[in-house]
């Protein structure tokens, strides 16, 4: 009798199966715009890539869980590779606290193995619904970024498999044009098959915090430049408001807790945002409404409690799909870092003119980067302040505000993150990424992806809606 | 289950690892010895992390080396005492007492055996040439009876031991869109079901596991397979149902109904549908 042989993921799907009947794409971005057809193959083994792409001439681009905001993890008519099937640990050394694991593994997958055995990300998003692989290819930042720096100062190696099969070991020794191109490299350099990541040891999952109210953005840097020494620090800001309670917000520190306590896992978001809401859900009243409450949640002006880490890292989290609520539209992300020299002056300026408009969300979140270099030619952190902002999609308002936004945190020499872009015209980033013409010389002929092929367009093509 | 706290013979000095001394304190379930055929594939392999948490001894089959080893790694990692591992094609019965006779001495002893190797085939193409129809037969039907026949009597002759074999849902009735992979599995409950009956009154448990569709590498590129069932819970119920030592379990067990219902439409009416 013949081997028998059913591999997976030994063949491209036909292309009829681009979409659904529905008419729904296989593949949305976190924020559900824009909406592509395009054709999705799951990746399960190191070994399906490139074989998979035997004899298909189409662009290919890697993805994990969808979560960044805009174009990046997208490609219209292109297929994408899904690595969550590739979701294997391969070592965990308990005396370095560096685990090694294949590229789809998400780091909430990561933070449950690891949890229990005492260890902790050491760079922390405000999702962890992310694949390692993801996290590597954005160069992703967290609430520590002063301390630790973003997601690649963490990783000692990786390895990258292009589309003609080169395997390349990257590592600050080993290819480090490699290494530096494929951090914060959008998935465009090759497939990240596995990496390394060095966790942190803790010995309790609680978090030690505490919630500050403040005014404005002077009061903000007062605050920051108190707690400098605190290991987590992150603000929510009320963007709606104007007048008296211009910029305000909560400043949130947190440290983890040196109390040793039982280092369970987590248990499993139980709630889920259950369909689209209305377009009109979220209008000027609603967020308003919900800032003011938001900002005297805290009863107090300063309040100190213990805190689990899920709630302090991951507060979205516990409501899976919570981008439903900006409906079938979907949303849009803005957020820039505008380096010290301009960031206050920016930053005040860029607040108004979204007071002014009308058309701010209530998840808007204001921090600081520190000095730590990051390692990627393209990656976005730099020494100043940060500032991200959802805003709902409305049809000749939002992305002409988007533009003058990007327009301004250039003039105050900022530039903006593409993991969360949908918007962003090819002068905007050109200039916001001046190295990105060296970069593309990694690009694998085979990858692209929409963000791409639209910030290097020459055009002139703008975004519709 | 444990056969080791019933075994006359004294453990050999040094054969025991520290740590696995360590852990057969905590729990009865982590001195388990589990024999894995199929370990790569997408169920097995979930149920595996499942059991590896826990501390479980090992002992893995799989046809693809490279595959085999990641598995491998990774289920060490995530905490089995011990992981070994065989490179072989089920298909070939010939080697299978070899085979197995060098699992179960590697692994000193065996608890549980997971039988999940197995293939979808192209029922097109079956239905064309004979020759893949009897290749989906051989892999699916033969080759585990072959296998079930040596781990049957092993278990026989210690009076203990759990078979929990992959059968399917596509077993209970034959359907036009997969009736050879039906067919096999409907052969291999009916097997299981008999082989149930002549050894469960020596203590051993026979165990037919029917998942519905799942996700994994098998069902990838499939119609609808967005909406298959998400892997790591179907390796739960299956972890539970080996510890619960039921005879037949459907999973998720909402196909228990589906399939009562399936079963129930009269042929005349079945014959016309498009299933």
């Amino acid at each position: 009798m013949p081997a028998s042989t059913v591999e997976s993921a030994a063949s491209l799907p036909p292309a009829a199966a681009a979409v659904r009947p529905s008419g729904k794409p296989p593949f949305e971005s976190w924020g559900r715009y824009p909406k592509y057809s395009s054709r999705l193959v799951q990746l399960h083994w190191q070994s399906d890539f490139p074989a998979i792409l035997a004899g298909s001439h189409e662009h290919v681009l890697p993805v994990g869980m969808g979560r960044s905001y805009g174009d990046v993890c997208l490609l219209k008519d292109g297929i994408l590779l899904q690595t969550t099937g590739m979701n294997r640990l391969l070592d965990f050394d308990p005396q370095t606290g560096v685990i090694t694991a294949e590229s789809g593994v998400t780091l909430a997958q990561i933070l449950e193995f690891a949890v229990p055995r005492g260890f902790f990300l050491p760079v922390s998003p405000g999702t962890k619904y992310v694949t390692l692989g993801g996290a590597i290819a954005n160069d992703i930042h967290g609430k520590n970024h002063e301390a630790a720096g973003s997601f690649g100062n963490h990783v000692p190696c990786f390895e990258l498999v292009r589309s003609d099969g080169k395997r390349l070991l990257c590592s600050p020794r080993d290819n480090p044009e490699w290494f530096h191109a494929t951090i914060g490299g959008m998935g465009l350099t090759g497939l990240i098959s596995w990496a390394q990541l060095r966790l942190k040891p803790i010995v309790s999952r609680g978090i030690d915090y505490e919630g500050i109210q403040f005014h404005g953005i002077d009061e903000f840097l007062d605050l920051k430049q108190r707690y400098k020494d605190v290991e987590y620090t992150v603000s929510w800001l009320d963007c709606v408001s104007t007048g008296r309670n211009f910029a305000r917000g909560i400043f949130m520190l947190g440290e983890h807790s040196r109390v040793p306590a039982e280092l369970t896992r987590s248990s499993e978001p139980r709630l889920r945002f259950p369909a689209n809401a209305p377009g009109f859900a979220l209008n000027r009243t609603s967020v308003s409404a919900f800032n003011t409450v938001y900002f005297h949640k805290q009863r107090k002006p300063h309040v100190r409690l213990l805190q689990d880490y899920e709630p302090f890292f991951y507060p979205l989290d516990s409501v899976l799909h919570w981008n439903r609520m900006y409906g079938r539209n979907g949303l849009v992300q803005f957020q820039y870092v505008i380096p010290w020299d301009g960031a206050k002056e920016g930053t005040i300026a860029i607040l108004r003119e979204i007071a002014n408009s009308g058309l701010a969300s209530f998840l808007a979140v204001l921090k600081t980067f520190g000095d730590i270099p990051s390692l990627g030619m393209m990656s976005f952190p730099l020494p100043g302040i940060m500032f991200a902002l959802d805003f709902p999609i409305k049809a000749g308002l939002t992305f002409p505000l988007l533009e003058r936004l990007g327009d301004m945190t250039l003039d105050y020499g900022g530039r903006l993150y593409p993991a969360k872009d949908a918007a962003m015209t090819p002068h905007q980033f050109q200039s916001f990424y001046p190295d990105w013409e060296r970069f593309a010389r990694f690009r694998d002929p085979m990858i692209t992806s929409s963000f791409w092929e639209r910030v290097t367009d020459t055009t002139g093509a703008r975004p519709t809606v | 289950m444990t056969l080791s706290a019933f075994d006359p013979q004294p453990a050999p000095a040094g054969s025991v690892h520290p740590v696995q001394r360590h852990n057969a304190s905590l729990s009865a379930k982590v001195t388990r010895k589990i024999l894995v055929l199929g370990a790569t594939s997408g169920i097995a392999e979930a149920v595996c992390r499942i059991w590896a948490s826990q501390g479980a001894q090992l002992f893995l089959v799989a046809r693809n080396p490279e595959k085999l080893a990641v598995v491998a790694a990774d289920l060490k990692t995530r905490g089995a005492a011990y992981v070994g591992t065989a490179v072989a094609d089920l298909d070939d019965t010939e080697k299978h007492a070899e085979l197995l006779s060098h699992a179960v001495n590697s692994l000193t002893g065996m608890d549980v055996a997971l039988l999940a190797h197995g293939i979808l085939g192209d029922q097109a193409r079956a239905e064309q040439d004979f020759q893949h129809a009897a290749q989906i037969l051989h892999t699916n039907l033969v080759a585990p009876i072959s296998l079930l026949t040596w781990l049957a009597n092993y278990c026989v002759q210690r009076r203990a031991g759990l078979l929990a074999v992959l059968s399917s849902v596509a077993g209970d009735r034959g359907r036009k869109s997969n009736y050879l992979y039906g067919s096999s599995k409907a052969g291999l409950t009916a097997f299981l079901a008999g082989l149930r009956n002549r050894i469960d009154r020596e203590g051993v448990t026979v165990m037919t596991i029917k998942p519905g569709p799942v996700k994994t590498a098998m069902t990838a590129g499939m119609r609808g397979s967005e909406k298959f069932a998400d892997v790591d819970k179907v390796a739960q119920s299956i972890v539970t149902a080996v510890d619960k030592r039921v005879d037949t379990v459907y999973v998720p067990f909402q196909w228990a109904p589906i399939m009562w219902a399936v079963r129930s439409i009269p042929e005349r009416i079945f014959k016309k549908l498009n299933l």
